[in-house]
């Protein structure tokens, strides 16, 4: 699972597998992330940055 | 004594009605896990799987209900992508039914893999899947892909429990549910990937078994066939699971919570899907029959002898496949209210069968001179697990219908009246 492991090869079925699973767990925790840092904003009165990162970010643009 | 947790404007039977349906199905529960003790206690040999059978009732199960979760993905797909992005009508009518698809979906996958943890014997090594992962196995990509989407599932039936009227009541719960559902398209991206690969692999799983001809498909690339069959059984039964669910749900609450159109809708896509489906499926069959089969050196008879007769490709196909697509596609069948859960229904048990099919009937038979055709029937104690998970499955949805804002088109369709006014906070009809 890591390359830290013994069994990890860097080979083509290691690199496309590993390499969508990673981009997928990637796209969760940003998800998240993105989550948790505008309730933070919207928390704490920063509204200005939060109506700016709300507007920029790529889904609300569909 | 609950009123307050009720969402606003709605209805509920009260917690004197609501607790004894709730200890029903918590009984089923605890038939579950006493069986899944025996399991763990005494071992694998509570269950009548053997050297022939590594796969039963569980796995049935486990592919059925994962099939039938496949609902939850799909109207996702349709709702926050399809629907956001081009087509706008779909947005709008499953926008009532996308909650109750998410709580199924959540459902399925967390039963069927709280349910692969007793199958897999050793539920201590379970992580090793994961940590020492063959690259090329189907079951490791199916693995890897349900536990994310069940997290994926997760984060979005979060922003529907924190919508809860009591838990809104604190605004960071409040803001962070409305952020996450701000961007809940991006997590029906990801479970529309995640979905995609694992229940193709789970049908890629039997079409490479090439020591096995009843199951082995030639294919596209490294994916069989039955990788892509899977996918399309899958989005055309999930919808039609959904539906019966809400129909299930207004019978059991005397209620309308979704209008009419909706489940239309929903019964169309279903039966496109589906008859597309079965088209592809009767071509694979034929191809497989005068392909592999001969190949193997074997007729087609030969798969199917003992309680796993010619029956079964007849209730598969015929009976729960053919039928229920002429049901839902036909406009004046599929109007009619009987019609319409009746083609819903044997959609379901139609794939039932084709994952109950491909998992126990390819293993019953015999690959080698010696053996002799099998068969399998499950002991209690895997019953009680299978029917364990249905009893935690009906109390979820219970719990989530009563206290969540599962429906938004419910308060609508059945308005509240106390004293002849319409009243839209429930906590009204406490002092009233």
């Amino acid at each position: 699972m890591f390359p830290f492991c013994f069994e990890w090869a860097w080979d083509v079925g290691h690199l496309i597998f590993m390499g969508l699973l990673y981009s997928v767990l990637g796209a969760i925790s940003l998800g998240l992330l993105y989550a948790f840092v505008m309730t933070w904003l919207k928390i704490t009165g920063r509204e200005r940055l939060f109506q700016r990162l709300l507007i920029r970010f790529p889904i609300t643009l569909w | 004594m609950d009123l307050a947790l009720i969402p606003n404007g709605v209805q509920r039977c009260s917690l004197k009605t609501f607790v004894p349906w709730m200890v029903l199905w918590i009984a089923l529960i605890a038939w579950g896990l006493v069986s899944a003790f025996l399991c763990f206690f005494k071992g694998l040999n509570q269950t009548n799987m053997n050297h022939y059978f590594a796969f039963g009732l569980w796995i049935v199960f486990d592919l059925s209900m994962i099939a039938l979760g496949a609902g939850a993905f799909f109207t996702g797909f349709l709702t926050h992508i399809i629907g956001e992005v081009f087509i706008y009508p779909f947005r709008e009518n499953l926008k009532a039914v996308v909650n109750a698809a998410v709580v199924i979906g959540f459902i399925c996958y967390s039963s069927a893999i709280a349910m692969l943890g007793v199958d897999i014997g050793q539920p201590l090594r379970g992580w090793f899947i994961f940590w020492h992962a063959n690259v090329h196995s189907m079951l490791t990509e199916v693995s890897f892909c349900i536990t994310a989407y069940l997290g994926v599932l997760t984060i979005e039936y979060l922003p529907l429990v924190l919508s809860n009227r009591k838990l809104k009541e604190v605004p960071e719960i409040d803001i962070f549910g409305s952020n996450l559902h701000h961007i809940i398209a991006l997590f029906a991206a990801v479970g529309t990937f995640l979905s995609f690969f694992h229940q193709g692999s789970l049908g890629g799983m039997f079409g490479v078994l090439f020591g096995r001809p009843f199951a082995f498909r030639e294919g596209f690339l490294i994916w069989p066939w039955t990788f892509f069959l899977f996918i399309h059984s899958s989005i055309a039964a999930g919808p039609s699971f959904t539906l019966l669910c809400v129909w299930i749900a207004q019978k059991a609450t005397k209620k309308e919570l979704i209008k009419r159109s909706v489940f239309n809708l929903l019964a169309k896509i279903s039966g496109w899907l589906l008859a597309t489906y079965i088209l592809f499926k009767i071509v694979d069959t034929i191809v497989w029959a005068y392909g592999v089969v001969p190949r193997a050196g074997m007729s087609f008879t030969d798969f199917y002898q003992g309680p796993y007769g010619m029956w079964l490709i007849i209730a598969e196909i015929g009976i729960f496949g053919i039928i229920p697509a002429i049901i839902l596609i036909t406009p004046k069948f599929r109007e009619k209210n009987d019609l319409l859960i009746i083609g819903a229904l044997m959609n379901v048990i139609g794939i039932v069968f084709n994952r109950f099919v491909f998992s126990i009937q390819t293993l019953a038979i015999p690959v080698m001179p010696f053996d002799t055709f099998m068969s399998y029937f499950p002991t209690w104690q895997e019953w009680g697990i299978a029917v364990g998970s249905v009893g935690y499955g009906i109390l979820l949805f219970s719990l989530s219908y009563r206290y969540l804002p599962l429906f938004p088109q419910e308060a609508e369709m059945n308005p509240v009246e106390v004293l002849g006014k319409v009243v839209t906070d429930s906590g009204i009809i406490k002092r009233s």
